[in-house]
């Protein structure tokens, strides 16, 4: 069976990588995993807005452009993110989430 | 060009801020008390710049968007840094790297005024990022306190995953309309289920960020755990921020969803109220007890976002003015009591008036205000929000909303008693310095003027 991908096979994987990436997120419990899950979410938005724009606007550029500007923001949230991560590690030795407890409710 | 520097003033001076700051920096550097003079000098400036000269017009391909009434909430943000560098100048003064602090904080707020403006999703999200990504560094700025680096790793997890959903829904509006622009979007949009579930990613981000519940879970934590001065500009600043650009954005682009998302702002405004005001009897730190205090803030917002006119609009921009003020007011006294007497827990209050009656009464008033007492600001601002809305005519819903009052009396009143028992020992009196006066005498001024003075009222009335 030769099928050609289509908008509708972008958006299932657009869609299931989404949801890896939620369920990643809140099951994980090491900080850099947490990270990539949310990396996993910002990628699925990209193959969201490159299918849209290819197979159903054709004519503008809105969707590749914005696509561009999440991998760069992207970018950016992460070299934080990481640094806080480290500073973490320095005062409490782990970056499993669980030792960050010292404030609940 | 000078159509640009006159839509963008405010962007334009605290973008100035940040690059002497820098420069300074690479020099040879100053110390932190005339830095912090510097800055709070420029800051006057920049509130000076964002309250007058308002003209309307967009630039940048219709992506930003200005008018009087952007200016006057940019203005208000403005006015609110200005006074957190006032009422916190104990902290800026001890920390070691204020310079970083500042031009972090200032990033923030151009992302705020950027956010505001923004007339287009692309601008949206970028903006967005940008008054977000800097809080979580600057939460993490006590570095040697284990909790702050807690707050801080909270408060960048759930704002990444927030924006990461809130793209989720951007992806799927612009496959349905085609466009990123608002007008554009606005007439597309549809009542059928996937541009329901758009609005509904969507609108996720924006709970998070303004810790609607059931998406405040980390907000009493980033609030204990950051330095003060943070924490009263997430509560104050960033709080504000949002809710101007939420309403905008309801307004603009999902008006044809109103009936849709009339249901869910006030399902969650009740459960915000009632979470908020349950949770904050049972606090005894300060810091969480206003953080909880400020999610039943939140619910009360959502009931004037509710209203869906321009009362609303107006409604909200008056209530955030006020909120300013009286947030403002308790965070500058638990500022001053955390720095000068290490109190954080609510029963070291006792006895403060023998301490510093000033200190007493400028939290007393903030309290009052927040809890929306009459002759203080929070009435009038609560009482414009709930006629809001009350012009849908959903009366038991604006009941409910009457009754939590009525309990977040009772934990406002508790603290302003303890504040004003006598303590059980001695102590020592509490000495505060001139700017923090000064700041605090501000807030009680806006506390007691902005209710009283019918003009400022009416004055957002016209901008709209």
């Amino acid at each position: 069976m030769n099928v050609e991908p289509g908008l509708f096979h972008f958006l299932v994987i657009g869609a299931v990588l989404f949801f890896i990436g939620i369920y990643g997120f809140l099951t994980r419990r090491n900080l850099i995993t947490m990270l990539m899950s949310v990396e996993l979410i910002l990628n699925s938005v990209n193959i969201n807005f490159i299918a849209f724009n290819k197979y159903l606007w054709p004519g503008t550029l809105d969707g590749s452009f914005f696509t561009v500007f999440i991998i760069a923001i992207a970018a950016a949230e992460a070299a934080v993110a990481i640094a806080i991560i480290i500073n973490l590690f320095r005062s409490h030795q782990s970056i499993n989430v669980e030792v960050a407890e010292e404030m609940k409710y | 060009m000078f159509e640009y520097l006159h839509l963008m003033k405010s962007e334009a001076m605290v973008l100035l801020i940040i690059f002497i700051l820098l420069f300074i920096k690479l020099g040879k550097g100053l110390p932190n008390d005339t830095l912090l003079s510097v800055v709070q000098l420029l800051l006057l400036c920049t509130v000076v710049v964002s309250f007058g000269f308002n003209d309307t017009g967009r630039i940048f391909n219709g992506m930003f968007l200005h008018n009087t009434l952007v200016g006057f909430q940019k203005g208000i943000l403005a006015l609110a840094v200005y006074i957190i560098s006032l009422v916190c100048s104990n902290w800026f003064r001890q920390t070691e790297h204020l310079a970083e602090v500042f031009v972090l904080m200032l990033s923030a707020l151009l992302g705020m005024f950027l956010l505001i403006s923004a007339d287009n999703l692309l601008m949206f999200y970028l903006s967005l990022e940008l008054s977000s990504i800097p809080v979580a560094a600057l939460a993490n700025f006590d570095l040697n306190r284990r909790k702050s680096s807690e707050a801080a790793m909270k408060m960048i997890m759930n704002s990444a995953l927030a924006s990461g959903i809130m793209l989720f829904g951007i992806s799927l509006i612009y496959g349905l309309t085609g466009s990123l622009d608002f007008a554009q979007i606005w007439g597309q949009v549809k009542t059928e289920p996937i541009h329901m579930m758009a609005f509904v990613f969507f609108f996720a981000a924006f709970a998070f960020k303004l810790s609607v519940v059931p998406f405040h879970l980390w907000t009493a934590d980033v609030y204990e755990g950051a330095p003060v001065p943070v924490t009263a500009f997430l509560s104050a600043v960033s709080k504000g921020a949002v809710t101007f650009a939420m309403v905008n954005v309801l307004a603009k682009v999902f008006a044809n969803l109103s009936g849709s998302w009339y249901v869910l702002v006030v399902g969650l405004s009740v459960v915000t109220m009632l979470v908020g005001n349950l949770f904050a009897i049972r606090q005894d730190n300060i810091l969480r007890f206003l953080a909880f205090s400020s999610i039943a803030q939140v619910g009360f917002i959502l009931v004037g976002v509710s209203g869906q006119n321009d009362q609303a609009t107006v409604a909200t921009t008056y209530f955030i003015l006020v909120y300013v003020f009286s947030n403002l007011a308790a965070f500058g006294v638990a500022a001053v009591l955390l720095s000068e007497a290490g109190i954080t827990r609510i029963e070291q209050l006792k006895g403060l008036y023998t301490r510093s009656p000033f200190l007493a009464w400028a939290l007393s008033l903030g309290l009052f205000s927040l809890a929306g007492v009459p002759p203080a600001a929070g009435f009038f601002g609560k009482m414009f929000l709930l006629m809001a809305g009350a012009s849908k005519g959903n009366y038991v819903f604006i009941g409910i909303a009457t009754l939590n009052m009525i309990i977040s009396l009772y934990y406002y009143l508790r603290v302003v008693r303890l504040i004003f028992t006598s303590a059980d020992k001695d102590v020592a009196s509490l000495q505060v310095s001139r700017p923090v006066m000064f700041g605090l005498g501000i807030c009680i001024a806006g506390i007691i003027f902005t209710g009283v003075i019918s003009w400022i009222y009416d004055h957002i009335q016209s901008l709209v």
